[in-house]
């Protein structure tokens, strides 16, 4: 799928770029691209180095355990198929919970954990349902407070910057529930 | 007001409890810290040709003017769904681009105001939903996924639902 999907928005992109006479721009878009998602890369390795030495600081202190414990009933409902004692319980745990908190930089060094734990052993190229349903957890988004958008809008002069708190929280919880109600149908 | 207050001290308080927890179990935590902190970095090393890959395609799609196209086109089959015109090229971008959804959101909120219908509507749309094609990618190249059995429809179901309730609660 995502083989299709790449080639498809460069071939496409291409294209209608020498089609319309963008030729210039999509190159130099690509380029630019390019040097972006290093810059990008090297802020993510800053920020998520140290969130993952924090988090295995609260690893090896046992706090992590803890929290799994807590986050075992919805792990269970999510993941019936997931054994007890998983190896992924822990990640998925920390990334949902770092999620929920709005913690985007913890969250997403735990979810790629949790996706390499639970990638079955024999090196398949094939999700597996319980990728799938975390994957489409994340997306779903779990984040309980947009404070960035709180942000934003007291910046551009809101009169309630927080007034999108309510409806947010709303929103985030029925995408979710979309979600869930999807893999629940589809993962059987 | 406390929700403000709350979220300012979340990333302090984590940090905090974290290593005050690793001193009280008498853990040499610096040593952890390193530890986690290498395998980090191999993390970010190991997404770094997918987020490559992803980010230069998505470029070309902006660049080339074709994202702008596909939005044109979705003008007419939304206005019989009753989505505001402007939320179309937001929607689309907020597949591919975190930053790039956030610069058209503040467009929005420049020429319409953070709290019209429409700023309402963009506020909770990028609240309450993520970025698509970056998570997959991220997630599923970091572990060399390329069939991705039902998590696109699935992530798709959520998005549209996520934009779907946003319109729905700000034109209420």
């Amino acid at each position: 799928m995502l083989h299709y999907l790449w080639s498809f928005m460069i071939l496409a992109g291409m294209i209608w770029a020498v089609l319309n006479g963008t030729v210039d721009a999509a190159t130099q878009g690509l380029l630019d691209a390019a040097k972006d998602s290093v810059t990008l890369s090297l802020t993510m390795l800053g920020i998520m180095s140290f969130w993952c030495g924090i988090m295995e600081v609260g690893s090896r202190a046992g706090l992590l355990d803890w929290l799994t414990g807590k986050m075992d009933p919805i792990l269970n409902f999510l993941f019936p198929r997931l054994a007890k004692n998983h190896p992924a319980r822990k990640p998925l745990a920390v990334n949902m919970i770092a999620n929920m908190l709005g913690l985007g930089w913890a969250a997403t060094p735990a979810g790629l954990e949790a996706m390499n734990k639970l990638k079955p052993e024999g090196h398949q190229h094939t999700a597996t349902n319980e990728m799938c349903v975390f994957l489409i957890l994340n997306i779903s988004s779990l984040q309980l407070i947009p404070i960035n958008m709180i942000a934003y809008r007291s910046q551009y002069g809101s009169a309630n910057p927080l007034a999108v708190v309510g409806p947010a929280l709303i929103a985030t919880t029925f995408s979710t529930l979309v979600a869930v109600i999807f893999c629940k149908v589809v993962d059987r | 007001m406390i929700i403000i207050w709350l979220s300012r001290y979340m990333v302090p308080f984590v940090i905090c409890y974290m290593i005050g927890f690793g001193l009280l179990s008498k853990r040499p935590v610096f040593d952890d810290f390193t530890d986690g902190a290498k395998d980090g970095m191999k993390t970010v090393a190991g997404i770094l040709p997918t987020l490559i890959g992803l980010m230069t395609a998505v470029g070309v799609l902006r660049a080339s003017g074709l994202l702008d196209a596909l939005a044109g086109w979705l003008a007419f089959p939304a206005r019989l769904l009753h989505i505001p015109q402007q939320l179309i090229p937001l929607t689309l971008v907020r597949l591919v681009s975190n930053t790039a959804a956030t610069g058209l959101v503040l467009d929005i909120f420049e020429t319409y105001g953070p709290d019209s219908a429409i700023g309402m509507a963009a506020s909770v749309l990028m609240s309450c939903t993520e970025t698509l094609f970056y998570c997959i990618s991220i997630y599923f190249g970091s572990v060399k996924v390329t069939k991705t059995g039902f998590a696109l429809p699935g992530a798709l179901a959520a998005t549209i639902a996520g934009v779907g309730i946003s319109i729905f609660l700000s034109y209420l």
